[in-house]
């Protein structure tokens, strides 16, 4: 009800701070105050006011680690810029402010037949963060990344403005904000581009296979002929893993009626004895056997197949209050042996968990100077947080993946190393120049080593 | 429920109304200050599925601007069917205690001006017998609060005056809702403690959505369970209730 009242302002060391986690709840970080503008117009007033260093957005807070935090500093919570400012009916291009969420945009353009260029594996993030982080999907073997779709932004920048960037005007800043973890500064609006599909029906597929040969050879065999693929792996087999791959296109099909239901919802964390390694075999096994037996062909409701967690609100309490880590790398194809490696030590620490996932990503170009993706393979997996012996195994990781020449994805990590950092993003020093002064996160000072 | 204004379009609360109503694809006057504001959300809000959105720039506050915004209402929509009063006012409790100035300022905007063009489209609607007038009040106009007597002063003022409008008008078939939302995550109570456990948006105005809709209570509070907790707080003795800070 601010209709009328006359918009506040105080400094903010007088307003409440709020104890902020991001999805994985570790790194658990000092309070922070956290703006919540309701209009693109009362942001450049946040960013006048602010000292150096000191904001950083956030939207619905689905990065793992610390990329989305700004520990005992301030945020500028983007969640309420979600409107949308224009569709263009005739070629799919939508503008909206940054704070909508993809689960959002579905609810409104998918009745109508449009579908998101790309989506990660859950739609509760918001378009500001689908930039911010450079996202892919499954389908990026052919469609590349987010911000591949991305024409134009509108950015409010501390020192000049609001920023209009696209292929002509800016380009370079464009390239920056696109996987630039926010640090650009605040994104008031995008024009993106949808696309067109008969309804929100996948023709989807369930292949189970034994090896990592097998996955490379199903892989290979299905970018040519399937917009979406991915794999679940069983990170307690080893060398050899098990899994099952999935693979689908958009159904042609548009009679049938649609319903999406608000699933069940963790209410407290559980207590961490629950996920033990035996429990998470036990559910792999399991998993493994009832995938194994469904496979073949059938048309599923786009939901389940493109966000199967999304189903269960707050699963990420599921690893207790500690938290947990989600850890993913790429590793070039070439270096296979390396993957193996991988999946030796995680069977071996006998730490895995029950979300394995695996894909091989396209060639594409990077559409920005930070994004993640790049020809190889890449693999997710959470890890509750036990404290030294995860950090310890995720830090052997990340030598193997150091040496092979991967990569760590930044809006996954809570730990790595400024030198893994480094190794990852060789050239993150021509990003530097791009971050707006008023900018930071407790992700980029901990890789750079900077205050 | 088709055609609808909103005064206070640009409120936290009204802006999720909106949405739900934009998804039934009702037909809109919003009614707020800024042109621009409302230029975005008349945007968002045809992109949803709203039928029609009509904007009109006023400052509600100000009573010589109802008479522009009821001629404007009445020649867009003549078979206008719900008016819903979304906009108030809270300004720091302390601020009001020294400043005669903010004092009436929060009863002319939450009491006297909201009273006003309530008048204004009663009369309307009494005379085409059929509609629906809402207006969003407040749990906190139930009893007056130590920390928040004169927001609640004002509130529970235009409850009353929300209470004997019903019955006026209950011959005529006009219905009269009385909305008593609990604290809820809005930009008017961003800065109060604990505002991150306050209820959702999306939530409280899902109950009020459904409230004029369909025959539903005369007093809606939301979320539900709200009734209970003002029942409970009503029923402590004021030789109690005076000592008590909250």
């Amino acid at each position: 009800m601010s209709g009328q009242s006359a918009e506040r302002k105080q400094p903010a060391g007088s307003l409440p701070t709020e104890q902020i986690l991001s999805w994985g709840r570790y790194p658990q970080l000092a309070r922070c105050y956290a703006h919540k503008p309701a209009w693109n117009d009362q942001v450049p007033a946040i960013l006048k006011d602010a000292a150096p260093g000191a904001l950083l957005p956030h939207g619905l807070g689905r990065s793992y680690g610390d990329s989305c935090l700004n520990a005992g500093r301030e945020l500028i919570d983007c969640r309420r810029l979600n409107r949308i400012l224009g569709f263009d009916e005739s070629t799919g291009m939508l503008r909206c402010e940054s704070g909508i969420s993809l689960a959002d945009i579905l609810d409104t353009f998918l009745p109508k037949g449009w579908f998101l260029p790309v989506t990660p594996g859950t739609s509760f993030v918001t378009v500001g963060g689908a930039i911010a982080n450079d996202v892919h999907g499954k389908n990026h073997h052919c469609a590349g990344t987010f911000g591949d779709h991305v024409h134009r932004i509108a950015l409010h920048r501390s020192n000049d403005g609001l920023v209009v960037c696209d292929s002509e005007n800016n380009p370079d800043l464009l390239h920056a904000t696109i996987g630039g973890l926010g640090l650009t500064g605040v994104i008031a609006w995008a024009d993106f581009q949808l696309k067109r599909v008969a309804g929100p029906w996948i023709d989807a597929e369930t292949v189970p296979f034994q090896s990592l040969k097998t996955f490379l050879d199903l892989s290979h065999e299905s970018n040519d002929h399937f917009e979406y693929t991915v794999a679940w792996l069983d990170c307690f087999a080893g060398k050899n893993p098990r899994g099952v791959f999935y693979r689908g296109n958009h159904a042609a099909e548009v009679g049938k009626e649609f319903h999406t239901k608000r699933g069940p919802k963790l209410p407290f964390a559980l207590p961490e004895w629950i996920l033990n390694r035996y429990s998470v075999k036990a559910f792999n096994t399991a998993y493994y056997a009832f995938h194994a037996a469904k496979k073949g062909a059938g048309v599923v409701p786009y939901g389940p197949f493109f966000y199967p967690l999304d189903s269960i609100r707050q699963w990420n309490l599921l690893y207790g209050r500690q938290g947990f880590l989600q850890y993913q790398c790429v590793v070039p194809e070439a270096n296979l042996e390396a993957f193996e490696e991988l999946l030796d030590l995680i069977a071996h620490s006998g730490m895995g968990s029950f979300l394995g996932v695996l894909k091989q990503f396209g060639s594409a170009a990077p559409a920005g100077i930070l994004s993640f993706p790049r020809p190889g393979l890449t693999i997710a997996l959470d890890f509750a947080m036990r404290g030294e012996r995860t950090l310890k195994l995720m830090q052997s990781l990340d030598e193997v993946v150091q040496e092979s020449g991967g990569a760590i994805y930044p809006a996954k990590d809570a730990r790595m190393s400024s030198a893994m950092f480094e190794a990852s993003f060789p050239h993150w020093r021509s990003f530097v120049p791009y971050i707006d002064p008023k900018m930071s996160s407790s992700f980029w000072r901990r890789v750079t080593e900077t205050e | 429920m088709k055609k609808i204004i909103m005064l206070g379009a640009t409120s936290g609360i009204a802006l999720e109304i909106q949405r739900q109503l934009a998804r039934r694809g009702c037909e809109l006057i919003l009614v707020a200050r800024s042109p621009q504001r409302l230029a975005e959300i008349q945007t968002d809000l045809v992109a949803r599925g709203a039928r029609r959105v009509l904007t009109y720039s006023a400052d509600l506050a100000c009573i010589r601007q109802h008479a522009g915004i009821f001629d404007f209402a009445r020649g867009m929509f003549p078979d206008l069917d719900t008016v819903l009063v979304a906009y108030g006012s809270m300004h720091n409790q302390k601020d009001s205690e020294t400043s005669i100035d903010v004092l009436l300022e929060e009863l002319q905007v939450d009491f006297v001006s909201a009273a006003a063009i309530l008048n204004l489209f009663a009369a309307d609607l009494e005379r085409r017998r059929t509609g629906c007038l809402a207006a969003i009040t407040s749990v906190a106009g139930d009893r007056g609060r130590r920390s928040n007597y004169v927001y609640g002063s004002a509130k529970g003022g235009l409850s009353l005056f929300l209470q004997g409008l019903r019955s006026r008008l209950y011959p005529s078939g006009v219905r009269v809702i009385t909305i008593k939302p609990g604290p809820v995550r809005t930009p008017m109570t961003d800065h109060m403690p604990h505002a991150s456990r306050f209820a959702d948006p999306e939530h409280v105005a899902r109950d009020i959505v459904r409230a004029l809709e369909r025959r539903s209570p005369d007093v809606l509070y939301t979320p539900k369970i709200w009734r209970y907790i003002m029942t409970a707080v009503q029923l402590i003795p004021e030789i109690v209730f005076k000592r008590l800070s909250f």
